[in-house]
């Protein structure tokens, strides 16, 4: 399979996620350009973390209107894999590809720590490698981060599945104290409603390498792979 | 050439208006000597930003010229932007430290901010891609109202900054003292690498070469900067001077990053330096210094936030984000195309000529023409008096309190917010993106692998006013040989230094002693180490109404790990490990942590014998080579008990750590005193002899004291028997619980 990940200007996580596809994974990945249309013919484009143009007026919500955004959308409606990480999310939420929204930390203060996820939906292009409930621990940097959705629309959210990750403490139980950026139910992980669209607070690209502290963000793009065969 | 003209509305020059910027008479009589006329207002603000303190290193450029700075590993010295060091498999560390001090007082959370963009800058303009930041904070005592302010601001603009740009912050220290209630620090450290061969350079050649301005536009802000803010003590109206406080902006700055290593990898640049202290002033003229060539401006090109920026003012301010660039002929296009993908200003606004002369031209008049070796190298250059002061100057209160029980100690230590877990900084900063940190902030240094090799870089950042404060010399010393131990106790071989001076007003004859014996201590230690000082920082006027910070020399190391999978951790990893210290000398109370909560009579530091210092770095390497060690930790604020309880504090799980006391390690010293370099060493049991010999066979003194168990409680002796996991509550709540962020 194919892998493309999107450089908006103030990107920062791009190098790393193609670092930790094609030098750790082995997969074939391409950059791909926010000036651009061409989706470089990938079946699976990654929004990566940083600040997409600063981020200045609201997380995400310039770089949605990038020229690559409208093929980004177009491929989505077709069924084509997106996965958003931290400013990618945002970026996803703010172009209505993803419910919710992602507010300030509860802390009002960046948080970089490595968490624990428990795997919510095991049955998805993302986490299909995985069993439900699963334990991963992958880290978080962002300032914000706290997910919100509408109460029904959690709720609905929730019934259907489209919760794929959730904060929890390192033994796998929910607790007020691991959800570090007070998102709402605790949501680290949605899917859209065909499950072809995912967005995630936590880095998978900086948990590949036992050298860097864990391998558990494997177990996202090993589940990619695993779909798109 | 007829001379330049004075523009309408400029007041008059005279020795009163030089004054006001900050030149002395002497200074304004060699000015019009250097032109042999009286300079424009233009030409003023000119000269008094170029020779301010902060740029000239007028007062300090003398001494600093006995600091060791070559070595079979160094490319670059001091005088470019940021030094150099080969660290192998055809890298370069390209790396410097700053400082950022009275921005930070006066406007902390773009003071701070801006620290970390300029230091940035110094390193990617050498080609070399950022890849590590670290920060030496000094801050005044929770006790007094504006250190919670500027703390929080500080750290977020550390963090608003550095998360942005994408550069992790990796290490650090953060000391709190109310020496530094008038006047804190703040120290940006930045490290990139650049394959070797494709190092830049800030000094100009070839005649007729293109000048291209690059990055943000000029506005007003930032004006004066150098001189009037960095230059020149604090008193009452100092809030007053937040005007020249410059604005972040670390969306471009990432642009500018990207945008400019691109630039490098065409082989069009042939010079290239940050608009920093003193813009396009310095730049300009520093490059064409370098080159012994002169360059030709002209500000009608030079993009603008707003209309109507005098040349005074285009050329003084310090507006962030800019780089001056000198271009091949005739490839100024090809540049310009990759900072419009960037979407950046690239403008030629200038010439490279082979008259030596600095010249300045603004709607079609000359405004500035002046000799560029006025402005760098005949700069003025004092020979200040140093005088040693009749009483040492002395930090701590040293109001004798109740000696309190060893329990007692241990826990009022690690409550201590100097030795307290600061992980309510380091965990606002983005310290993992880039994928190369193996060990981050929390350790004694950091850990860096390289990518595509197996080699990895260790950090570390220290200093020690308290010991400098005491003996400026020995302080220094001091202050060296923690860096190097902690550099040498995750494994690496320490290379380079770089160095910030933190010091007073160098125009009072004690402060000026303070600084020089500081570099002579500098010195002294570098070349025990082997470790060239390749770059630096001088910050002098750290004063407020006359009450100067004590010495503070701040020095980062840079260690290379030959294989990164043998890098060494300062937490205990397993039960029934054999713990042992090693120790260059026996601790004292003299500038300790211990002494500064509970008072103490120890008033000298003891000699330094840094043929031991060497030998201990030396062997804690080749322990760690051989793989002998399991962890290694430092022994630093509030000794040897705390460091064992750092040590048990794994966030993979704690353990516990059983010690005997056995004669030299149970008094109150040995457990809580500072000093000689030591060390706590775990190790699988079996490993003990084997280290003992090569450590006692390099003439240390090396002491089985304990074990590590599995069972979370620290037991010393019959002395301490505590629950490690409320030690670590205590360690952990302290910092949050004084900023009232619960």
């Amino acid at each position: 399979m194919k892998w493309g990940v999107v450089t908006f200007p103030g990107s920062l996580d791009d190098r790393d996620t193609l670092y930790a596809l094609r030098d750790v994974m082995g997969q074939d990945a391409v950059p791909l350009w926010h000036k651009d249309e061409a989706l470089g013919g990938a079946d699976c484009v990654v929004l990566p973390g940083g600040f997409s143009y600063g981020d200045y007026l609201r997380c995400g919500a310039i770089a949605r209107f990038s020229p690559i955004m409208k093929s980004i959308a177009r491929f989505a409606a077709d069924g084509g894999l997106v996965m958003g990480i931290c400013n990618g999310f945002q970026i996803l939420c703010e172009a209505h590809l993803l419910p919710g929204a992602l507010t300030r930390n509860r802390s009002l203060s960046f948080i970089c720590e490595r968490v624990t996820l428990r795997v919510e939906n095991s049955n998805t292009p993302f986490t299909r490698a995985a069993r439900a409930g699963e334990l991963w621990r992958i880290p978080i940097k962002h300032g914000e981060g706290l997910y919100v959705a509408p109460d029904d629309e959690l709720r609905n959210m929730e019934e259907r599945g489209q919760v794929i990750l959730r904060y929890v403490a390192s033994d796998g139980r929910e607790s007020e104290a691991a959800n570090l950026n007070g998102s709402t139910r605790a949501v680290a992980g949605v899917a859209n409603e065909r499950f072809n669209v995912f967005g995630l607070m936590p880095h998978p690209e900086h948990a590949v390498e036992p050298m860097l502290g864990g391998v558990d963000g494997r177990r996202i793009f090993e589940s990619i792979i695993e779909s798109a065969r | 050439m007829s001379a330049p003209v004075a523009l309408p509305g400029e007041p008059a020059v005279d020795r009163d208006l030089a004054a006001a910027h900050g030149l002395t008479a002497d200074e304004y009589e060699r000015i019009e000597r250097a032109l042999g006329r009286t300079p424009t207002y233009t030409e003023l603000g000119v000269f008094s930003v170029m020779w301010s303190e902060h740029c000239s290193y007028k007062s300090s450029r003398r001494h600093l010229r006995m600091m060791p700075t070559r070595g079979a590993r160094v490319v670059q010295g001091p005088g470019e932007n940021a030094g150099a060091i080969d660290v192998g498999d055809g890298w370069l560390a390209v790396f410097k430290i700053e400082s950022h001090n009275h921005p930070s007082f006066v406007e902390p959370y773009q003071g701070a901010a801006t620290g970390v963009g300029g230091i940035l800058r110094d390193i990617f303009t050498m080609g070399a891609r950022p890849i590590a930041s670290m920060d030496s904070l000094k801050f005044g005592s929770f006790d007094h109202p504006r250190t919670r302010y500027l703390l929080s601001g500080v750290v977020g603009g550390i963090g608003g900054y550095g998360n942005c740009v994408g550069v992790p912050t990796v290490a650090g220290e953060t000391m709190f003292d109310a020496a530094y209630n008038g006047n804190i620090l703040v120290n940006a450290f930045c490290l990139g690498l650049v394959r070797r061969g494709e190092l830049l350079s800030a000094r100009a050649s070839g005649v007729g070469n293109p000048v291209l301005y690059v990055g943000s536009a000029t506005g007003r802000d930032g004006i004066h900067g150098a001189s009037l803010l960095a230059s020149a003590e604090f008193d009452a109206s100092s809030e007053a001077k937040r005007p020249t406080v410059q604005v972040g902006d670390p969306f471009t700055e990432k642009l500018l990053i990207e945008a400019c290593l691109e630039a490098a990898k065409t082989g069009a640049i042939v010079a290239i330096q940050d608009m920093g202290a003193a813009g396009l002033t310095s730049s300009s003229s520093e490059m064409a210094g370098r080159g012994q060539l002169g360059i030709e401006l002209d500000l009608d090109r030079v993009p603008l936030r707003e209309p109507g920026l005098t040349p005074y003012e285009i050329l003084l301010s310090e507006s962030q984000e800019r780089m001056l660039i000198v271009a091949e002929r005739g490839r100024v296009p090809q540049l310009e195309r990759i900072f419009a993908k960037w979407d950046l200003h690239a403008v030629e606004i200038g010439t490279i000529t082979d008259d030596r002369r600095w010249r300045v031209r603004s709607g079609g008049k000359l405004v500035a023409d002046i000799p560029v070796a006025a402005l760098t190298d005949d700069a003025p250059e004092y020979d200040r008096p140093a005088k040693a002061p009749s009483k040492p100057a002395r930090m701590m209160n040293r109001a004798t309190h109740k000696i309190p029980s060893p329990r007692q100690a241990l826990r009022g230590l690690l409550a201590s917010p100097n030795v307290a877990s600061k992980r309510w900084i380091f965990r606002q900063y983005d310290s993992i993106v880039q994928s190369n940190t193996v060990l981050g902030p929390g350790s004694d240094a950091a850990v860096l692998r390289i990518k595509g090799t197996q080699r990895g870089l260790a950090l570390a950042v220290d200093s020690n006013p308290r010991a400098c404060a005491i003996d400026p010399y020995l302080g220094a010393i001091a202050t060296v040989c923690e860096a190097a131990v902690n550099v040498a106790a995750a494994g690496a071989r320490p290379v380079g230094i770089t160095n910030c001076l933190n010091y007073g007003n160098p125009e009072r004859e004690e402060i000026m002693w303070q600084f020089v014996r500081g570099v002579e201590g500098i010195r002294d230690a570098a070349l025990a180490f082997d470790a060239p000082v390749v770059s630096g920082n001088v910050s002098f006027y750290n004063e407020t109404e006359g009450r100067a910070i004590p010495p503070t020399p701040t020095i980062a190391i840079v260690g290379v790990l030959e294989d990164c999978h043998r890098r060494v951790p300062q937490f205990f990893s397993h039960a029934d490990d054999a713990i042992l210290v090693v120790r260059s000398g026996r601790p004292g109370f003299a500038s300790s942590e211990y002494a500064a909560l509970f008072g103490s009579d120890d008033a000298e530091l003891a000699p330094i014998d840094l043929r031991r210092e060497r030998a201990l770095v030396d062997t804690l390497v080749d322990g760690a080579q051989r793989g002998l060690i399991r962890s290694c930790h430092d022994v630093s604020d509030g000794g040897l008990a705390v460091a064992v309880a750092e040590a048990c504090f794994n966030l993979e799980g704690l353990l516990g750590a059983e010690l005997t006391l056995s004669p030299g390690f149970d008094s109150a010293i040995d457990l809580f005193g500072e000093g000689r370099s030591t060390v706590v060493v775990s190790a699988p049991a079996e490993n003990a002899p084997g280290l003992t010999e090569i450590f006692r066979g390099a003439g240390l003194e090396i002491t089985a004291i304990g074990r590590v168990t599995g069972t979370a409680r620290l037991r010393i002796g019959s002395v301490i028997d505590e629950d490690l996991r409320e030690l670590q509550e205590i360690y952990e709540r302290a910092l949050p619980e004084r900023i009232g962020d619960r």
